[in-house]
C-alpha cells in the first residue's frame, strides 16, 4: 500500500495577479480519503480549481506530481482522462446542451485518448442506466439540458454520476455538501463510498464537519492563508466543529 | 460616384428588350422605378441602417444582367440536395432569375393555389398580380426602385380564401452562370383571407469560384386571419452578394413568421419590413447567422405597429469567428394607432474569435403609453464557465466549443415549426460548427464534386 498519487509541492498560485496559495505541500496515496477544511477565503476553492487546470488561475511556484505525470503540464481535458475528477461547489448549467450528448462526448472523447473505438449506442445507455442507480439519479435528466433546473440536491448528485462514469482515480469534492438537505447529502455520500476502491482517492473539500459523519477521513487538514497549517486525523475535525476557527487563525496568525 | 449609374443606364439603353422578356403588369412601375432611383442615391457606408454594410461596393462590380432572357443552363437537379428529409415539398427552383416548376409541378398544387413564374403569372392574372405587385414594397427605396426596374421574371404565389396547405412549398433560388452575374429575383406571395401555408427558401450557388449578386425583393401580403411561415436558409459561396429585403403587410388577425438562417455566404444584407396594418395580428421573426472567414451578414428588421392589440416577437442570434463582421439594427415602432401593442426584441451574439465584429443597433420607438416592449442585444464570448466544466469531464477544448456554439443556437432552431426542418437545421448546423461546409459537402456544392466526378451522385 502507500503508494503515491498525488504529490503537491510549495504550490503557489493566483488570480488577476493576486496571490491566494501560498506555498500547498500535499500528498494522497491510494485508497485514501483526505479533507480540507478551513474558513471561508483560505483558498480551498482555489486549490481545486488549480488542480483541474482553470485557465482562470495562474501557477507561479511549485510542482504537482499526479501518478507519475506533471499535472500541471496537462489539459483541463487531459487531467480528466488521466483520473481526476472535480465535483463542482456549483455545478455550471449548460442551455441546449443535453445530459445524454454531454456524457456522450465525455465518455467517447476519454476512450478516443486511449485509442479506444467510441461506446455503441446500446452500450452507452447501459453504462448510464448502471452509473445513474448508484445516485438514485432520474431518467428524465437524461434529455434535459446539463444542470439546467436540477434541484440542488439533482445537481450534486449529478456531479457524482458524472464520477461514477469517468471512474477517476482522484476525486476532488467541492463543497459537496452545500446546498444539501440531509437525504440527498447521505444519497451522494453513499455514492461517494460505492466508488471508493482501494486504488483511487478521494479529497473532500467541505466547511463543515457534517459531511465528514458520512465521508471518512484519513486525513483531515486545515488550509488558512494559502497554506496547509494544520493536517491531524478525523478527530481534528470534530475539534474544529467544536472550537470553530478562531483558536487556529490566532496561533498561525500570531506566528506570522 | 454612386454605383446606381451604370443601372439606370443599362435600362434607359435597353427599356424595350427588358420589357419585352418580361409582362405588361411588371413593365409598368418600370419608368417610375427608373425616376425613383435616379432621384434616390443607394444608402452609403455609415448611414442610418448602414453603418456596417456598403452597398455601393456591393453593385459597383460589372455584373451581366440576363436582360435578353438568354437560356442560361443550371444543373436542376442538383436542387434535389435541398430536399429536407421527411418533407415532401412543392418544389419550385429560380435559376439564376428564371423560374422553372419542377415537374409536375401545377397538377400537384391543391385548387385554386398558384405557384408559378412571376412573368407567367402576370401575363395569366394580369389584373391579381397588377393591384399586388409592389404594394407593399416602396419605390422611395432605392434598393427597391432598382429591383423593379431590372425584374423581369420570379416567383408568384397565391393561396386563395381559406385554402390550408397541408404540403409545404419550397423554392430553391441557385446561381449558376459562367459568368458574374446579377439576378434581379422577385417573390409575390398573397395569402388570402384565412389561408395558410408554409415556405421553405433556400438560396444556393452553383460555381463557388464566381461572383454574383442577388438583388431579391419579396412582398408578402397577409389577408385577413391568414398564415403564413417563411422560411429561408442561406447557403451560398464567399463570392456571393446578397441584397434581400421582405415586405410584409398584415391585416388582422394574420399569423406571420419569418425565419432565416444564414449559414455560408459571401456579404449579405437582409431587410425585413414588416407593417401591421390590422388588429390582433402575430408576427415572428427569427434569425441565426454563423459566420466565419471573411464573411459579413447585415440583418434589419423594421417592425411597425400600426393597429392596436397586435403581438411581436424577434429573436436574433449570431456567432461570429474568423474575420467576420456581421450587424443587425431591429427597429420596433409603435404609433398612436397601436395600443395594446406587445412587442420584443433579442439579439445575442457570440464572438468566437478576437477579429470578428458585432454590431447591434435595437431601436424602440413607441408613440402610445398602452404598450409592453422590450429590447435586449448582447455580445459576448462563450462561456468560460461552462467550457471549463466540459473540459474537466474530458471533453476536448475545440468539441466544447463547438457544443456551446451549437446549444446557443438551440433556442432559434426551436422557432421552426416545421419538425422536418428542424432536424435538418439541427443537422445543418452541427456540420458547420463542426468546420464541415455544409452547404458544399452535404447539400449543393456536392454538385462541384459532381462535375469532378459525374458517377458519384
Amino acid at each position: 500500500m502507500n503508494e503515491l498519487l498525488l504529490k503537491v509541492e510549495n504550490l503557489h498560485a493566483g488570480i488577476d495577479g493576486k496571490e491566494i496559495l501560498k506555498g500547498i505541500n500535499l500528498t494522497v496515496n491510494r485508497g485514501e480519503v483526505h479533507a480540507i477544511m478551513g474558513p471561508n477565503g483560505s483558498g480551498k476553492s482555489t486549490l481545486s480549481g488549480v488542480l483541474a487546470g482553470n485557465p482562470a488561475y495562474t501557477v507561479t511556484e511549485g510542482t504537482v506530481d499526479f501518478h507519475g505525470l506533471n499535472l500541471l503540464d496537462l489539459l483541463p481535458e487531459d487531467r480528466s482522462h488521466e483520473g481526476l475528477f472535480l465535483s463542482f461547489q456549483y455545478p455550471v448549467e449548460i442551455p441546449g446542451v443535453s445530459m445524454v450528448n454531454f456524457m456522450r462526448a465525455a465518455v467517447n472523447a476519454k476512450r478516443k485518448y486511449f485509442n479506444e473505438e467510441p461506446l455503441s449506442a446500446t452500450e452507452f445507455l447501459k453504462l448510464m442506466r448502471q452509473k445513474r442507480a448508484i445516485v438514485e439519479l432520474d431518467n428524465k435528466l437524461a434529455s434535459r439540458s446539463v444542470n439546467e433546473g436540477f434541484s440542488g440536491g439533482e445537481k450534486k448528485r449529478n456531479e457524482i454520476f458524472q464520477m461514477a462514469v469517468l471512474e477517476p482515480q482522484l476525486s476532488i469534492l467541492d463543497e459537496t455538501d452545500s446546498g444539501l438537505d440531509i437525504d440527498a447529502l447521505r444519497i451522494v455520500a453513499g455514492g461517494v463510498n460505492k466508488l471508493k476502491t482501494e486504488r483511487n482517492a478521494t479529497i473532500v473539500i467541505t466547511h463543515y464537519q457534517r459531511l465528514l459523519d458520512y465521508i471518512k477521513p484519513d486525513f483531515v487538514h486545515v488550509l488558512y492563508k494559502g497554506r496547509i497549517v494544520r493536517t491531524g486525523g478525523p478527530e481534528l475535525a470534530l475539534e474544529l466543529e467544536e472550537r470553530g476557527y478562531d483558536w487556529i487563525k490566532e496561533e498561525v496568525d500570531r506566528q506570522l | 460616384m454612386n454605383s446606381k449609374h451604370q443601372y439606370i443606364d443599362l435600362y434607359r439603353t435597353n427599356a424595350e428588350a427588358i420589357d419585352s422578356g418580361s409582362a405588361p403588369a411588371l413593365n409598368r412601375l418600370r419608368p417610375q422605378a427608373a425616376a425613383a432611383l435616379e432621384a434616390t442615391d443607394f444608402p452609403v457606408r455609415g448611414a442610418e441602417g448602414y453603418e456596417r454594410t456598403d452597398v455601393n461596393a456591393m453593385f459597383g462590380p460589372d455584373y451581366g444582367v440576363n436582360i435578353h432572357r438568354l437560356d442560361i443552363p443550371a444543373d436542376i437537379a442538383a436542387s434535389w440536395r435541398c430536399d429536407v428529409p421527411n418533407m415532401s415539398t412543392l418544389l419550385g427552383v429560380v435559376a439564376n432569375d428564371a423560374f422553372i416548376p419542377s415537374a409536375s409541378l401545377e397538377s400537384r398544387l391543391p385548387e385554386g393555389v398558384i405557384f408559378t413564374s412571376l412573368r407567367r403569372a402576370a401575363l395569366e392574372y394580369p389584373e391579381l398580380v397588377a393591384n399586388a405587385y409592389g404594394s407593399t414594397a416602396p419605390l422611395t427605396d432605392s434598393m427597391v426602385a432598382l429591383n423593379t426596374m431590372l425584374a423581369q421574371d420570379g416567383v408568384f404565389i397565391r393561396i386563395p380564401r381559406g385554402c390550408r396547405m397541408s404540403r409545404p412549398l419550397q423554392l430553391v433560388n441557385i446561381f449558376s452562370a459562367p459568368t458574374p452575374m446579377l439576378a434581379p429575383r422577385r417573390v409575390l406571395v398573397v395569402m388570402e383571407e384565412g389561408s395558410e401555408a408554409q415556405l421553405l427558401v433556400c438560396d444556393h450557388t452553383q460555381d463557388c469560384n464566381r461572383s454574383y449578386l442577388s438583388s431579391e425583393v419579396v412582398e408578402i401580403i397577409m389577408g385577413e386571419n391568414a398564415r403564413l411561415d417563411y422560411y429561408c436558409i442561406e447557403e451560398s459561396s464567399a463570392m456571393t452578394s446578397r441584397h434581400s429585403q421582405l415586405f410584409a403587410r398584415q391585416e388582422s388577425g394574420s399569423v406571420l413568421m419569418v425565419n432565416s438562417s444564414t449559414l455560408t455566404a459571401g456579404n449579405t444584407r437582409n431587410d425585413f419590413t414588416v407593417t401591421v396594418n390590422g388588429k390582433g395580428c402575430d408576427t415572428r421573426l427569427s434569425g441565426m447567422v454563423i459566420a466565419s472567414d471573411g464573411m459579413h451578414v447585415d440583418n434589419s428588421v423594421n417592425m411597425l405597429h400600426l393597429a392596436p392589440k397586435c403581438h411581436s416577437d424577434q429573436l436574433f442570434k449570431y456567432v461570429a469567428g474568423g474575420k467576420a463582421s456581421c450587424a443587425f439594427q431591429g427597429r420596433i415602432l409603435v404609433s398612436e394607432e397601436a395600443p395594446f401593442t406587445d412587442a420584443y426584441q433579442t439579439c445575442r451574439s457570440v464572438l468566437a474569435s478576437p477579429e470578428a465584429r458585432m454590431h447591434a443597433k435595437p431601436q424602440l420607438e413607441i408613440y402610445n403609453d398602452e404598450v409592453k416592449c422590450s429590447h435586449g442585444a448582447t455580445t459576448g464570448q462563450l462561456d468560460a464557465d461552462a467550457l471549463f466544466y466540459m473540459r474537466t469531464r474530458g471533453i476536448p477544448e475545440a468539441e466544447a466549443r463547438t457544443m456551446l456554439m451549437q446549444a446557443f443556437m438551440a433556442d432559434v432552431i426551436e422557432t421552426v415549426r416545421m419538425d422536418g426542418l428542424r432536424d435538418r437545421l439541427r443537422h445543418l448546423v452541427e456540420k458547420r460548427f463542426a468546420g464541415k461546409d455544409a452547404s458544399c459537402s452535404e447539400c449543393h456544392a456536392s454538385c462541384r464534386e459532381r462535375h469532378t466526378d459525374p458517377n458519384n451522385d
